[in-house]
């Protein structure tokens, strides 16, 4: 069974002048184990169906079903339960909480899932280890590089075991041999993990990574299928 | 899920030093003007109910003189117009349980090489249930020492202290004015009186012996004014009527004449004191409670300002999981945090300045567990009521649009 199933989804946002229609359509199967790079020019209503597929906004129209759940039918506090367990997010400014250790701050998902103070140590030190980052438990976010700030980004997406990681941008703000370093990552924790990875992104040797492209243009799915050709991984 | 907030909410605040403190200042002031403020009217209030306590209930005072004299009238207690025999009438009306006459006056007290200046009162046995003495050590003077005018005396601790050091003055001699007298009794520490006079510094001897062997009197047998205890607060209206007519009876005042005595009653003259006070006390309370409410007014300012700071923040917390009570939850903790170690502070700070005023000033203010209690409680639901404001207001953010904040 899918772990994403969208089906005939609309975003309509309103102003006061117009009707703006976002995402006009979009019909999406995305299984488990699968990593997908989504692509599309400014405006083509990339982040927007980001923010619906991380259950942080809601379809106008359509249905969305996430891991057997319809989205469209819960409360603020249901999509926030589902984000915490089902779900997890790298941003591209990895947003860490600057004033708590990397233990603390991959433990995060899990102090709002009420799992015990000692079970969340573990947990987050052992990511932390998954990420090429043991022995760093205690250092603040500011005392390491933007390549390993994302590393601890990753492990706290990763650390609620969720069925889908949303990455949006990972790589924007690193420069490409850290990028690579990243994108090595998701690809190891895809292949050895079996981690269900959408990534968004406007770069193809990011997107070149993924063995899926999904590219939209004016709300609408333009192409869906296997990585071009010509897209090269940037190793 | 509480636990974990707190440590939030203190690593907030350690973020932010100097802002957590000035937030905190406003708390500390509050808090420790209240427990400050209620401390000295209590200790008003409390002195106030000594002195009437010391003073005795149900009494009546009545004073001789506001008599004329060629058209200019006189203040009371000018002339002797009362005497003893009037305080053996009085106590014949129904109702009085005890008069007690006297002619107070100053005189140097001389023990061997000691002297010691000091008031001495000449009165009646009557005296010591009027005003409820209790001995410490020895007795009171009795009927049979006023009618014959024997040099007893029963005098105040203070005074036994300063006369004969840590010695028993009972059975010594003490010379008042150069009289001898034998010390009967001392009395326990009774305080200050109503009008600040030291009450354990004070010479008690039989009125008549006052009056031929201490200080001479104008008129013989008469006095300067008589105390009279009645049996309870219910029959004082009457008895004043009784005392007022009987003694306009026997000093032979018409109708229409001017009374050449007054009778005050001295319960109500003190529990109008005693309610002042109390009241006195609201209103410091009531000044005091304003600076806690601009302390609050602080917190929230500050509150507002840390979320519109840390909006990006909320919105990743919610990215991750968090739920809108959680984050309500965070902020109403760091605002409830903030205001109670500002309590705290704020108590050691009232605590303080009441012993700082006790030390300056005659005042001895009272701290109650009662005004600090008061006090942390009313600075924990300012947190809450200051703090919930800005922390609705972070928990209703929409996640998309605080994760895009900058």
């Amino acid at each position: 069974m899918a772990v994403i199933e969208l089906t005939g989804v609309l975003k309509d946002y309103t102003t006061e002048a117009e009707t703006l229609h976002v995402l006009k359509g979009i019909d999406l199967k995305i299984e488990a184990g699968e990593f997908v790079a989504i692509m599309g020019p400014s405006g083509s209503g990339k982040s927007t169906l980001m923010n619906i597929l991380g259950c942080l906004d809601v379809p106008t129209d359509g249905v969305y079903r996430l891991a057997g759940s319809s989205v469209g039918e819960l409360d603020d506090s249901a999509l926030a339960g589902l984000r915490n367990r089902t779900l997890g997010f790298v941003f591209q400014g990895f947003n860490l909480m600057a004033r708590s250790s990397l233990e603390d701050n991959v433990a995060l998902p899990l102090v709002y899932a009420g799992v015990s103070r000692a079970d969340r140590n573990q947990r987050a030190r052992d990511m932390l280890a998954k990420v090429g980052l043991e022995g760093y438990a205690r250092s603040l976010p500011n005392r390491i590089s933007g390549g390993q700030q994302q590393r601890v980004a990753i492990a706290r997406a990763l650390v609620g075991q969720p069925a889908v990681v949303l990455a949006d941008e990972p790589t924007g703000n690193l420069d490409s041999t850290t990028s690579a370093e990243i994108m090595k990552l998701f690809e190891r924790l895809n292949r050895e993990e079996g981690v269900t990875l959408i990534v968004v992104t406007h770069e193809q040797d990011i997107a070149a990574w993924a063995k899926r492209l999904v590219l939209l243009k004016d709300g609408l799915i333009q192409y869906d299928g296997p990585i071009p050709p010509e897209f090269r991984r940037n190793e | 899920m509480i636990g974990p907030l707190i440590g939030e909410a203190l690593r907030a605040m350690a973020a932010n030093r100097m802002r957590s403190a000035l937030t905190m200042l406003g708390m500390v002031i509050g808090v420790g003007a209240v427990i400050m403020m209620l401390a000295i009217g209590k200790g008003v209030e409390d002195s106030v109910r000594a002195s009437i306590a010391s003073m005795g209930s149900n009494l009546f005072m009545v004073v001789s003189g506001a008599p004329q004299s060629g058209g200019i009238r006189m203040g009371s207690g000018s002339a002797p117009t009362l005497t003893l025999d009037d305080a053996e009438a009085l106590m014949d009306l129904p109702g009085v349980v005890a008069v007690a006459p006297s002619s107070p006056g100053g005189a140097q007290v001389v023990v061997g090489p000691t002297n010691w200046s000091t008031s001495v009162t000449g009165t009646t046995p009557g005296y010591f249930t009027v005003a409820e003495v209790k001995f410490g050590e020895g007795q009171p003077f009795d009927e049979s020492d006023v009618r014959g005018a024997t040099r007893v005396a029963v005098i105040g601790p203070s005074l036994a202290e300063n006369l004969f050091g840590g010695d028993s003055p009972i059975g010594r001699t003490i010379r008042v004015n150069q009289s001898p007298f034998t010390v009967i009794g001392v009395t326990e520490p009774r305080g200050q009186s109503i009008d600040g006079r030291d009450q354990d510094d004070v010479v008690i001897i039989p009125v008549t012996t006052a009056q031929r062997q201490v200080f001479g009197t104008q008129v013989i047998g008469s006095v300067r004014f008589v105390q009279v205890k009645a049996e309870g607060p219910e029959v004082m209206e009457r008895l004043q009527g009784d005392m007022e007519t009987l003694l306009r009876d026997r000093h032979r005042i018409r109708v229409g004449q001017e009374d050449d005595f007054s009778v005050r009653n001295m319960t109500s003259i003190m529990n109008a004191a005693a309610s002042t006070t109390a009241a006195m006390k609201l209103l410091l309370g009531a000044i005091a409670s304003i600076s806690l409410i601009v302390g609050g007014i602080g917190i929230m300012n500050i509150m507002l300002v840390s979320v519109t700071e840390r909006t990006r923040e909320i919105g990743i917390r919610m990215a991750i999981g968090a739920r809108r009570r959680d984050v309500l939850w965070q902020f109403l903790l760091e605002s409830i945090v903030l205001s109670l170690v500002g309590c705290l502070i704020g108590v050691l700070v009232g605590v303080g300045g009441a012993r700082a005023v006790a030390n300056a000033t005659e005042l001895k203010p009272v701290v109650t567990a009662g005004s600090v209690m008061l006090g942390f409680g009313v600075a924990a639901a300012i947190g809450v009521f200051f703090g919930f404001y800005p922390a609705r207001r972070a928990a209703s953010l929409q996640p998309i649009e605080a994760l895009r904040y900058q």
